[in-house]
């Protein structure tokens, strides 16, 4: 089984924030939750960077081991996954998380916040795959469609890579080498505990 | 401006634009040395201090978003997974194991010389009422905040999925909610009874003897309240305090500050509901199990006189005299003897 992955060249990536807007639109992604977002680092200065980024979905996800109610699972593919109907809405996997990708419908205190959401890779919840009930909570199912997340299949620079980790680690290790430099594996190191070497 | 100075500026300022040019493919090259220049996230990562995030910025409003890498929050994942819950767990089986141990080896503590019959007051209504507001909203505090940190291992295998997930949202409910009355009621104890909890040297006797728990027939003298509770006092008000501050601080996470101050006060409010459960364990066995006659001052309110002498006794004789020369008082009105 592949080991899906998100990585962000970042020496790519232009801000144009099209992943964005493609995974809100795709999603029906409620008010105020962003599931990706792009960061730019050292903004205006020399060597400005932009990431994009959303939940990377961790090996040994800190999220699934923080929550009371264990509504976390990590799919035959490697991606985390969590129950709306279980979630609780505590809080506890937003300050568990280093990328910041749960978030919550309402902006209250916890346990009036509503049920988390964040990136799903596009593979849904634990409701059957492809029902309306799905799609409703956690929004449309592209890899039971065969299909990889929007965001990174829509990214004009192919800055976005999703898919095995291993085979978008080489694309990124062949480009780095190719052009003769690269600001890194955005996330990695912390997320899967290695980083991609050139 | 003749045609002959025009002329001439436009010649400086092709000049000018040619020389811009001419120059410009050296500076430009320096530049776009991209390895030289660009952000490398292994550099950001190493520069960071304890608490720090790599964090830029975002143009959609959520400002919070900008942090892009929190690898502390790991940190506080492990400790709150790992060390915390092994804490509340251990303190808890030592806790018990204690009691078990004092109740087979001392037994309960027995009324010498039986009752007497005669009852003294000891809580009038509105005290019992703030113990017993304190006393139940503590518990279910207790137990849907242990919920959180254990229910996973110890409830959701035996329970399932579905009913785990709404036990613990009631929980999580009912623990936001009654933190407002067990905040009132642990006011209004600490204003009814601060004055009778000032340290006194009698209180360094009663320690001494270990307050008499250790052997049968010694009951050192105590006022209203001996050292014992004394310190069960300080327990519950402090320790009330330090839980509705660093509670209300998890309620309104705004109030908290940012991220890794919210941490900080769960670790606060996760350690100390383990002290203060233990405390609170030791007073609940005393209250009843343990010593015989006890239980009666916090529910029907009135001790026996022989309990008042051997557990209170310069308090029992405090209300006798009372008593007896009532016109001196204004204390509670014992019953005619
Ligand atoms: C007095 C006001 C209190 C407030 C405002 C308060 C609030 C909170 C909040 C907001 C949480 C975070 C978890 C969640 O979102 O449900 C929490 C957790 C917890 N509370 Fe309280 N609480 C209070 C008192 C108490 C008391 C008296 C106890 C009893 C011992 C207690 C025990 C716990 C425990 C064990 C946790 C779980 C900590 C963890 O997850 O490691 N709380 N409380
Ligand atoms: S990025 Fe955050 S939400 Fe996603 S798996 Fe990792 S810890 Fe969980
Ligand atoms: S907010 Fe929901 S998913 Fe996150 S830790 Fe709490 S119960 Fe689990």
């Amino acid at each position: 089984m592949a080991r899906m992955k998100f990585l962000c060249d970042a020496d790519r990536c232009i801000e144009c924030n099209a992943c964005v807007t493609a995974c809100k639109n795709e999603h029906e992604v409620p008010w105020g939750i962003n599931r990706r977002r792009v960061v730019t680092i050292n903004d205006g200065l020399p060597g400005e960077r932009s990431v994009s980024m959303a939940c990377m979905h961790c090996t040994d996800a800190p999220c699934a081991a923080v929550c009371p109610v264990n509504c976390f699972y990590t799919t035959d593919d490697g991606v985390v996954l969590h129950s709306k109907e279980t979630c609780i809405g505590c809080g506890y996997c937003f300050y568990a998380c280093p990328f910041g990708a749960p978030q919550y419908p309402r902006v209250s205190n916890f346990g009036t916040r509503g049920k988390m959401d964040k990136c799903t890779y596009c593979s849904g919840g634990p409701e059957a795959d492809m029902t309306q009930a799905e799609y409703i909570q956690y929004g449309t199912n592209r890899l039971a469609e065969g299909k990889l997340p929007l965001c990174a299949e829509m990214c004009s620079t192919k800055a976005l890579l999703a898919g095995d980790g291993d085979i978008i680690a080489d694309i990124y290790r062949e480009r780095v080498v190719t052009r003769g430099y690269g600001s890194g594996a955005w996330g990695w190191r912390t997320a899967y505990g290695e980083t991609i070497q050139a | 401006m003749t045609s002959r100075a025009f002329a001439a500026a436009m010649v400086a300022l092709f000049a000018a634009v040619a020389l811009l040019f001419s120059a410009m493919p050296e500076t430009m090259a320096q530049q776009v040395t991209p390895t030289a220049s660009s952000v490398q996230e292994d550099e950001l990562l190493r520069a960071l201090q304890t608490g720090e995030n790599v964090s830029g910025r975002v143009s959609i409003p959520d400002r919070q978003a900008g942090e892009l890498i929190k690898p502390d929050n790991k940190g506080w994942a492990d400790l709150s997974q790992g060390t915390l819950q092994t804490f509340a767990v251990g303190i808890l089986v030592v806790a018990l194991i204690g009691l078990a141990l004092f109740y087979f080896i001392r037994g309960r503590i027995a009324l010498e010389g039986g009752f007497s019959g005669r009852s003294i007051l000891r809580f009038g209504w509105f005290e019992r009422l703030a113990h017993w507001m304190l006393a139940s909203t503590f518990i279910v505090l207790a137990l849907t905040g242990l919920n959180l940190v254990i229910g996973r291992a110890v409830i959701l295998p035996i329970v399932g999925e579905n009913a785990f997930g709404t036990l613990s949202s009631w929980g999580k409910i009912a623990h936001n909610y009654l933190a407002w009355p067990f905040m009132i009621s642990l006011a209004i104890v600490f204003v009814l009874w601060i004055v009778h909890n000032i340290p006194g040297r009698i209180d360094l006797e009663w320690i001494k003897q270990g307050g008499g728990f250790m052997k049968k027939g010694v009951h050192p003298p105590a006022k209203k309240f001996n050292a014992g509770q004394k310190i069960v006092f300080w327990c519950v008000v402090l320790g009330g305090a330090a839980m509705s501050y660093t509670g209300v601080m998890l309620l309104f996470p705004h109030l908290a500050g940012t991220g890794a101050d919210w941490q900080f006060y769960q670790v606060v409010h996760a350690v100390v509901a383990g002290l203060l459960s233990a405390v609170i364990l030791g007073h609940i066995y005393i209250g009843t199990l343990g010593m015989e006659g006890a239980f009666d001052a916090m529910g029907k309110g009135e001790v026996d006189e022989n309990w008042a002498e051997q557990h209170h006794s310069l308090w029992a004789r405090e209300v006798k005299s009372a008593a007896v020369s009532p016109a001196k008082s204004d204390e509670a009105i014992a019953p005619a003897e």
